[in-house]
């Protein structure tokens, strides 16, 4: 289908749009869910919007605006950075195993964050949400990237291929120093740094949405606007610069603004695995393009860090499984099952 | 009376294809942002009368009165002119002055490298391997930053053109070209419309019939929904030199587009290119590894041993026994061919000696 309006033109794919109205539906529908349930409380949805909007009673409203919304949006923006972040890694190194945390780069934010939590003193019971952690894992993550941009960097630009495999020669060192620090560390604090390093939503406030959205706010622009850079260097590097567009530089700033990405959702939420890895090729079969979907990419990662972050919640309640746990617990298999669907339909991956 | 529908005056809001109005496509190759090379799709001179004859009926029509009148200066008596010729695009010549080429500044390939591509004819550039043809190809395309010399591309220094001016310029097919999995061959050729494209405007009409006619030409048209890896090598190049097409440039190079095909296939390719050339004046380049299909499907020869230009010319002209031996280190006895009569290389190997 086309739009075309004077000069304005757009190729619209009701696939697409089907599939991202549904992921923005999807998702609407499992947010209020999760500001329904709850330990505290179960509320119905009339409850919930009624909060929402401003005319419920002040202690449901405490309840859902003060306590689970914080938690809900920091799982959407959270949820966002993580799929972002794939869909460029993935897209401009095309390789689907290039995710911010197959590569080093969660490492990375999990070795800054395990140190503030062994040597920067945080002793709280909520350790790892406040203070010196998100700062800490928000510098590992961007020195790691660093040291691998440094290391991949030859003749000018960075290609796919080099910078994973220094990301994954990165991983493999960070993943064997952090170990030893945890080996090393007091027990009390190992298991809070474990926590983290797992992922988790756990009380998490408007501080936290504040700093992800603002995040989010300042790299989402940039990378959308690349848009069209991105969608070209889904191929080989002649044929993208025939067909006009100067890509070398477009992937570094790409590869850069993934990054942050990356480092913010990690920095606020810990490591929550399988998302950016899982996102942008569920949404590459939803929206059946064969490009990697930006848009997509980020509402499937929202709908995947909420849902996991409900069925943890509820699944045994009162016991709270942390979200990282549940992403790949159920992300995975969806993944696999679409695989093996596509499969037997017989169009391929 | 019924009154007529008023005539829009502002130039931005393109209207409707009223008998009235000149169609809508006119419009939109006329807004200002668009450099003055971007003129008219060029492809559909053979696929014109298949694919998509309202539209370009439409454009005749609404511009013959149009010159006529000689309102807009510039742009309408540019498409006066195209469309007084003809649609197809008018071959643009490409040179090369004193190349100095290499891809470390230790090691160089070619120095004082000169080409001269005629315009609107098909030049092969052919030569034994490590012979730099292809490492010449990139730069002609601007893949390779030459150290020293310059491209001129019709009478253009090719380096102070942008990105996005050459590739309406210049059309290439990489010796390996990769496209993301699952891409279905509409989508592949669409993205040649990419130089043609801004981010306010990501599709057109113009792209839409330049695209069918791009499929219709190299023969893919019935492929369209497919996707590429179910495809045979020879219909995937097909799907590649449509992407090409639908570039619009008036010059296209290709690095070897027949590697990996069998004979059948090679044939297909060659005879293909040879007509894009041929009936829609396109200056073609490629790279070639097999001479004896350069002197069938070119009507220029660019022999190169060592980085250097050993001959060049028709093929008829400079094709003989001892630029084989002097090009390939070869010897070969060369005959009519008795198919085309073009020369025919035979090698003599050691036991016939």
């Amino acid at each position: 289908m086309k739009l075309a309006f004077g000069p304005f033109g757009l190729l619209v794919r009701p696939r697409v749009i089907l599939a991202n109205g549904g992921l923005v539906l999807f998702g609407f529908a499992v947010m209020v869910l999760s500001l329904c349930l709850g330990t505290y409380s179960n509320l119905s949805a009339n409850q919930v919007l009624g909060a929402l909007f401003g005319y419920g009673p002040d202690d449901t409203t405490l309840l859902v605006r003060e306590l689970r919304l914080p938690r809900a949006l920091t799982a959407v923006l959270v949820g966002v950075a993580f799929g972002l972040a794939g869909a460029v890694f993935q897209a401009v190194t095309r390789n689907p195993l290039a995710s911010p945390d197959l590569i080093g780069i969660s490492a990375g934010a999990g070795t800054g964050a395990i140190t503030a939590i062994l040597f920067g003193g945080v002793t709280a019971a909520g350790a790892g949400s406040y203070g010196g952690v998100p700062f800490g894992a928000l510098c590992g993550a961007l020195a790691t990237a660093a040291a691998i941009y440094f290391f991949a960097y030859r003749g000018g630009t960075i290609t796919g291929y080099r910078f994973v495999l220094v990301g994954l020669a990165v991983q493999g060192a960070l993943v064997a120093l952090n170990r030893w620090m945890l080996a090393k560390a007091d027990i009390d604090q190992a298991s809070r740094a474990m926590v983290w390093l797992t992922g988790s939503l756990n009380g998490r406030d408007y501080t936290h949405v504040k700093w992800v959205g603002l995040g989010l706010l300042l790299l989402v622009p940039p990378v959308l606007l690349l848009g069209r850079a991105y969608q070209l260097m889904q191929f080989d590097e002649d044929t993208a610069r025939g067909l006009g567009f100067r890509i070398g530089r477009s992937r570094m700033v790409l590869l850069i603004l993934a990054t942050c990405l990356a480092a913010v959702a990690c920095a606020s939420a810990g490591l929550i695995g399988f998302v950016a890895l899982g996102a942008p090729q569920v949404a590459r079969r939803l929206t059946g393009r064969a490009e990697v979907p930006l848009v997509a990419s980020a509402l499937t990662g929202a709908v995947l860090i909420l849902a996991a972050d409900l069925l943890g919640r509820t699944l045994f309640s009162p016991t709270e499984l942390p979200v990282g746990i549940v992403t790949g617990a159920v992300g995975a298999p969806y993944l696999m099952w679409l695989l093996a669907r596509t499969n037997r339909v017989g169009k391929g991956g | 009376m019924p009154a007529t529908p008023p005539a829009d005056p502002t130039p931005a809001a393109a209207p409707p294809p009223t008998p009235e109005a000149p169609p809508t496509m006119t419009q939109d190759t006329a807004t200002p942002d668009e450099s003055p090379t971007v003129t008219k799709p060029r492809i559909p001179a053979e696929a014109a009368a298949t694919t998509a004859p309202s539209e370009y009926a439409a454009t005749k029509n609404g511009e013959s009165p149009k010159s006529g009148e000689s309102t807009k200066s510039g742009q309408s008596t540019k498409n006066g002119e195209s469309a007084g010729e003809s649609i197809a695009p008018r071959g643009q010549s490409l040179t090369a002055h004193n190349l100095t080429l290499g891809y470390s500044s230790s090691r160089t390939i070619s120095t004082d490298l000169t080409l001269d591509i005629p315009a609107g004819k098909v030049t092969a550039l052919v030569g034994p391997n490590a012979c730099g043809k292809s490492t010449a190809l990139r730069a002609l395309a601007r893949l390779l930053k030459p150290h020293a010399g310059t491209v001129h591309l019709d009478g253009t220094d090719i380096s102070s053109l942008s990105a996005r001016e050459f590739a309406l310029k210049l059309a290439l097919l990489p010796q390996t070209p990769t496209a993301p999995e699952g891409i279905t061959v509409r989508d592949l050729v669409a993205r040649g419309r990419t130089p043609h494209q801004r981010w306010w405007r990501q599709w057109s009409r113009d792209d839409e019939t330049v695209v069918d006619a791009a499929l219709e030409a190299t023969g893919v048209a019935t492929l369209a929904e497919r996707r590429l890896e179910e495809l045979s090598g020879g219909q995937r190049q097909r799907v590649w030199i449509a992407m090409a097409l639908a570039q619009d440039a008036p010059v296209l190079l290709l690095d070897e587009p027949t590697t990996y095909l069998d004979l059948a296939y090679q044939v297909d390719v060659l005879e293909l290119v040879a007509d894009l050339g041929r009936d829609a004046g396109r200056t073609v380049v490629m790279v070639l590894h097999e001479l004896n299909h350069a002197c069938r499907y070119a009507d220029h020869l660019i022999a190169m041993r060592n980085g250097q230009v050993v001959a060049s010319g028709p093929p008829a002209e400079i094709v003989t026994a001892e630029l084989v031996q002097e090009v390939f280190d070869l010897q070969a006895k060369v005959i009519d061919c008795p198919v085309t009569g073009v020369p025919l290389i035979v090698p003599i190997g050691r036991r016939e000696v």
